[in-house]
């Protein structure tokens, strides 16, 4: 609970766009991730806004492999 | 009980650009400073800033700060106190080259100088052709400006209290501020932090309104704390909103996508706009559209299921068009909508975007109140600065590129009035031992053992009321029974219990403390709207279309105790030039 707990909170960020993405996913994607995807995820919320903006948008590919899928997987987890 | 205790110069509570920018000049100062920040702090709100910075450098049109001046008071609908407009906009150049000293990339001109850009609302000679004054980095300059005052603070030694949520402040008998009481929200453990001087600056109150462009931290805690400290909130009733935010998320969709042919449609198919203002239709100013859709679906003639927006059509523009001119909505309605507005019509409705009032301060930052029937004075060891606090430059209605200014060059007074105060009070004044105590009973509320109604579902009532009842579309029936329904809120929150009473990252428990934040800043904004019987910049009447000069150019002090409105005059003398009498304000 606790670790689901840190994580909303570290989804809680500056632009009202990644708080929507984030908080949707948290609550419908994250439960679906292996452990690894999981670390990733966490390892994803330490990039600034502004560069998660531009990845989330599909505006720029993420240099980072390692968080590649996951955004798309967090695209797509929007919820109309 | 015993409680950490942790002794500053000054307390700062917030760490968005206004937070940080005293929190550097102070530890430049060599004043023990301490930043606590519910949330990291270069995810603050301020990161969200695409604009930029106004500035009359002079670049780009010829420019000078009196210009600046002037269209910043006619902005304000003649509400902002003149005093501070102009210290703020003689202070602008200067604020602007502090930051490029500071490491924020501008954007370059082929001379090299800092890019500037033309906003709405900026001219030359008092009101003739339009000037160019906002500095910018890209797009991303709340981001730049953010990311290097937190450089630049922890190169200055500044101590951050990082995910710490501040429950509320600490005063003694004689009403002198001493600090605030704060929870690690990680632990769940409480601290009290103790200051010869405590500055808020925790940002607007966006999230009292369903539909906003705020994200999810702005839920008006200074402000709140100030209202539970014996403080009034002035001027609440102004409220910026935007014609068209995406319905249900509320991010902003420019007017550049009703100027490149775009038009919204009701529920009936219908180009509303025509009825509304026969020759500007659909790019009528931002107040009369705004209402205009209100009106639309508060009359049933709304889209949808629920028939609670409209629709902003660009279909017809053609699939280039749209890619080329229009990318960055493209991209963000297929991210959040998984529809292209090139083919599909978009959802929207007024979205709440900036507060215009506050926190009562003056130019040096310094939180001010009435004392009985005399002059306001300074409360003390308290000051605010940025979007919780209403200084007021801002007046009824912001101008783009004024808020980054305003959390720049207050910022920056308030630390120097405090350091120039610290050289006088070398000590810390006792500290009664019950100071903490209100404090503490707030957080012990929550644990409380019972069930009630969930937090969410009054946070959504709350949002959704002030919508209705308070948003773009205002009257006096309309706003009564607002309040009431806010007073109702209010009780029933009281009553309400949270199931997670673990102390580790308990988010609900600070959801809850929020949510009490939001109530009592609704409670100010309705109130407030209720009793100014007048339009007036942001604040548009149906039953008082007009600006009333002569009952109301006056700023509004909403305290808690009692419900109580108060007000005071406008400051219309500025510091050193004549100052510019009301006027109508045509654009």
């Amino acid at each position: 609970m606790s670790e689901r707990t840190r994580l909303r909170w570290k989804c809680r960020r500056g632009m009202l766009e990644l708080d929507l993405l984030f908080g949707d996913f948290l609550d419908s994607g994250y439960e679906h991730l292996d452990a690894g995807e999981r670390q990733s995820f966490d390892h994803l919320l330490d990039y600034p806004d502004a560069v998660l903006l531009e990845w989330l948008m599909g505006r720029i590919q993420p240099t980072d492999k390692d968080v590649v899928q996951l955004v798309d997987k967090i695209r797509s987890a929007a919820s109309d | 009980m015993t409680m950490e205790k942790r002794s500053f110069d000054t307390l700062i509570v917030g760490a968005g650009g206004g937070g940080l920018r005293a929190a550097l000049q102070l530890s430049q100062a060599d004043a023990r400073v301490a930043v606590v920040s519910k949330v990291f702090p270069t995810r603050s709100h301020t990161v969200a800033a695409q604009g930029g910075v106004n500035a009359a450098l002079a670049n780009v049109s010829p420019d000078n700060w009196h210009w600046h001046m002037f269209d910043t008071v006619k902005g304000s609908d003649y509400l902002g106190d003149q005093d501070a407009i102009e210290y703020m906009c003689r202070a602008a150049p200067r604020a602007v080259y502090e930051l490029e000293h500071f490491g924020v990339p501008f954007s370059r001109l082929d001379s090299g100088k800092i890019y500037q850009r033309a906003f709405g609302g900026q001219s030359r000679n008092f009101g003739g052709e339009q000037a160019v004054r906002t500095c910018a980095a890209a797009d991303r300059t709340g981001h730049a400006i953010l990311h290097s005052l937190y450089q630049q603070n922890i190169r200055a030694r500044t101590h951050f209290f990082d995910e710490y949520f501040a429950v509320d402040l600490v005063q003694n008998q004689q009403g002198y501020f001493l600090g605030a009481v704060a929870m690690d929200i990680a632990s769940g453990e409480p601290i009290l932090i103790e200051a010869k001087t405590t500055i808020l600056a925790t940002g607007g109150v966006g999230q009292l309104f369903r539909t906003n462009t705020n994200a999810l931290v702005n839920t008006g805690d200074g402000m709140a704390m100030a209202l539970r400290a014996g403080i009034p909130l002035q001027d609440m009733e102004f409220f910026q909103f935007h014609p068209t935010g995406i319905a249900g998320k509320g991010m902003l969709i420019t007017e550049g996508a009703r100027g490149e042919g775009g038009y919204l449609l009701n529920g009936d198919g219908e180009r509303f706009m025509e009825r509304y203002a026969p020759n500007a239709r659909d790019l009528a100013s931002r107040d009369v559209v705004s209402r205009a859709i209100a009106t639309e679906v508060r009359e049933g003639r709304g889209v949808g299921p629920n028939g609670d927006h409209v629709l902003l059509k660009l279909d017809h523009l053609g699939s280039d068009i749209v890619k080329k001119r229009l990318p960055g909505i493209r991209d963000m309605v297929m991210t959040f909508l998984h529809i292209d507005p090139a083919e599909t019509p978009i959802p929207v409705y007024p979205t709440a975007h900036y507060t215009m009032g506050g926190i009562p301060t003056n130019r040096h930052g310094q939180v001010v109140v009435p004392v009985q029937q005399g002059a306001e004075e300074p409360v003390p060891g308290l000051y605010a600065v940025g979007e919780c606090a209403c200084v007021s430059v801002h007046g009824a209605n912001r101008l783009g590129g004024n808020s980054l200014l305003d959390i720049l060059v207050f910022g920056r007074a308030a630390a120097n009035h405090v350091i120039r105060h610290l050289k006088e009070q070398r000590y810390h004044q006792p500290l009664p031992e019950d100071a903490s105590e209100p404090a503490m009973q707030r957080l012990a509320r929550w644990n409380r053992e019972g069930k009630g109604e969930s937090i969410a579902g009054l946070r959504i009532a709350l949002a959704k009321t002030m919508e209705e009842h308070c948003g773009v579309f205002r009257n006096q029936d309309v706003l009564r029974e607002g309040q009431e329904k806010v007073l109702a809120l209010r009780e029933r929150l009281a009553e309400a219990y949270i199931d997670d009473h673990s102390q580790v990252f308990n988010t609900a428990r600070i959801e809850a403390m929020e949510l009490e934040n939001l109530v009592d800043t609704a409670l100010a904004t309705v109130s407030s709207a209720l009793a100014r019987e007048e339009s007036r910049g942001a604040h548009s009447r149906i039953d008082f279309p007009e600006r009333d000069d002569q009952h109301w150019l006056k700023h509004s002090l909403f305290s808690l105790e009692d419900l109580k409105m108060d007000y005071k005059p406008v400051r219309i003398k500025p510091l050193t030039v004549e100052s510019f009498p009301p006027k109508k304000r045509t654009y």
